[in-house]
């Protein structure tokens, strides 16, 4: 059993050093932003690769003086905005689809299916056009969270997940006098935490990395998103404070990372499941 | 950009539970409500705007065919970034897509703590292109960029990378590629995971080396996810790549007609937001709009023939 373990190990050990090294170049610019923001303003320009005790210094100086912290809430609110909102939309548009027949529902289906053509940077000439001129959402929330909280990713998710789930069980909640709504959350969605959970990476993400639209319709400094903020802390003349910069993208990066990392399973299994045969 | 494939169309099953005529629209009102005056209404407008030279900040529109289409096509300008957009696609999509299936196939090897090295090739997924492009930007600045520090103490070189077109072509690609690798990971660490292990072993009970089980028996099992993966990463080419290179390279630097890493959606937004030629914009908004529907429209024909999606 002993030698049997000892073995297996020395037959392992280059998957092992493969599979550290990869993970150790995949980190690196990740690992060296984390040092350098870290250090004092002095050291980070020097090669040296000691964390320091400045991080929270570091962060201090954007947090207030770039206007991070704004950019962070701002950021915050769209990106939870659109994950709800997405994921109701599409939850009661798979309703539709699956408990119900109804004319034109083909042609409602394939309307769906076509917006995952039309990427947002593609319209935006038009959609700057009529946001602005025509709503006037120009500077508002509304401008970068309303346009995208129809989700065919998420309606074709639930809709193919549903369809997994015995259709006896629908019957039978009928029967019982349940409503498509109560039926919906009572029983649907306890039944769809993991694709919930998936969905709720992706567009979580997808929120929280909104440049372009909100780059060219957010023009008041105070409602920017923090993709875009991180540009600006750049552009400080030649004089970047690159130790606060490392030190705002890290805290940038959080908050998606927070999202993956509770919903890692789902994610896995969300997908694992929508690749079943 | 993540959108997993959906099923075809003409796959709506008929399963009436509940009744009821106006429901179901109810149900689907806010999501038809915001597809329409959101992506129908603009992507029609950019049509429109297309055939007009027109000013969006002045409100200016004079109609002139297909005036803008022709330009465009005539432009040194636009076929150098058609150009560049196409060498750029083809390498981040196959050299991301072979460094992600091999990572992926690591990562699948039952060692102890594959668990943890999976996490760790796959949380990049949630750093954005503009992270990626802030880390780049440092990682290779040309005097207290670390790679720089090292390359100048072994070599004595200290290349200027974001100055340098080639070099910074290809520092965007390696960032792009760099960027997209969690994503592939994911897919294909669940399609690996699902392979038919009997299959396998059989293979190298019959004496099949590694490799052989690899090429021979895994890869071709693959192909419908490698399809999969070739459409989204392309699309991921052409759009996310705006973030990553208006961080890094503002597309620049200048070579021939334009920025050596301006693509097709930066010179777009150059077009649209920064000379205000709203017509020329909408004209490469057209353009790219029959681009992605060919891609999605192959995405389709080849997932139908050789690929099997939910069910």
């Amino acid at each position: 059993m002993g030698a049997e373990t000892s073995a297996r190990r020395r037959r392992e050990w280059p998957t092992h050093l493969a599979l550290i090294l990869s993970v150790l170049i995949i980190s690196a610019p990740l690992l060296f932003a984390l040092i350098k923001a870290t250090q004092v303003s002095s050291r980070v320009l020097s090669p040296s690769l000691l964390p320091g005790g400045a991080f929270f210094q570091n962060l201090a100086s954007i947090w207030e003086g770039a206007n991070l912290g704004r950019y962070m809430l701002n950021s915050l609110i769209v990106a939870v905005s659109v994950t709800v909102g997405k994921t109701i939309l599409a939850l009661l548009a798979a309703l539709a689809f699956v408990y119900f027949r109804f004319p034109f529902k083909g042609a409602a289906f394939t309307l769906v299916l076509l917006s995952l053509m039309l990427p947002t940077e593609v319209l935006i000439i038009a959609l700057f056009d009529f946001v602005s001129r025509d709503l006037k959402w120009a500077n508002t929330y509304a401008a970068i969270i309303v346009p995208f909280l129809a989700s065919a990713t998420g309606t074709f998710l639930f809709r193919q997940h549903f369809m997994n789930i015995p259709v006896s069980l629908a019957d039978a909640a009928r029967i019982d006098g349940c409503g498509p709504l109560t039926y919906l959350t009572r029983i649907l969605v306890p039944m769809s935490w993991n694709t919930i959970g998936a969905l709720a990476v992706i567009q979580f993400v997808y929120g929280w990395d909104q440049y372009i639209w909100p780059l060219v319709i957010m023009q008041q400094d105070d409602k920017q998103v923090v993709q875009v903020g991180l540009r600006k802390l750049i552009e400080v003349g030649g004089q970047t404070d690159w130790g606060a910069v490392m030190a705002g993208a890290i805290i940038t990066a959080l908050p998606p990372l927070l999202v993956f990392t509770l919903l890692q399973e789902q994610f896995s299994r969300g997908f694992a499941l929508s690749e079943d045969k | 950009m993540l959108k997993p494939t959906p099923a075809p169309a003409a796959e709506v099953e008929e399963r009436a539970v509940f009744g009821g005529r106006a429901l179901p629209w109810l149900f689907l009102l806010p999501s038809l409500a915001i597809l329409a005056v959101f992506i129908y209404l603009p992507a029609l407008q950019t049509l429109r705007l297309a055939a007009y030279r027109a000013n969006v900040i002045l409100g200016t529109e004079r109609f002139v065919g297909l005036a803008n289409f022709a330009e465009l096509l005539s432009s040194p300008t636009y076929l150098q970034v058609v150009a560049q957009t196409l060498v750029f696609t083809v390498l981040t999509v196959s050299l991301g897509l072979l460094c992600s299936l091999a990572l992926a196939w690591l990562a699948s090897r039952p060692v102890r703590g594959a668990k943890t090295y999976r996490l760790l090739l796959i949380y990049p997924y949630a750093l954005s292109p503009a992270i990626a492009g802030t880390l780049w930007l440092f990682l290779f600045n040309p005097e207290i960029g670390v790679v720089n520090q090292l390359l100048g103490a072994a070599f004595q070189i200290k290349p200027r990378w974001l100055d340098t077109p080639l070099l910074a072509f290809g520092l965007v690609t390696l960032a792009a590629i760099w960027k997209g690798l969690a994503y592939n990971i994911v897919f294909y660490l669940a399609s690996i995971q699902n392979l038919p292990g009997d299959v396998m072993e059989a293979a190298q009970i019959d004496g099949a080396t590694p490799a052989q089980v690899f090429w021979r028996v895994a890869f071709p099992l693959l192909t419908p996810i490698t399809f999969f993966l070739v459409f989204t990463n392309i699309i991921a080419a052409l759009f996310d790549s705006f973030a990553l290179t208006d961080i890094l390279t503002r597309g620049g630097p200048y070579t021939g007609n334009a920025g050596a890493t301006t693509f097709l959606v930066y010179q777009l937004y150059q077009d649209g937001f920064v000379n205000f030629k709203t017509g020329a914009a909408a004209a490469q908004a057209a353009l790219m709009l029959v681009l992605v529907a060919f891609i999605t429209f192959m995405q389709f024909r080849v997932g139908e023939r050789r690929v099997h999606y939910g069910g």
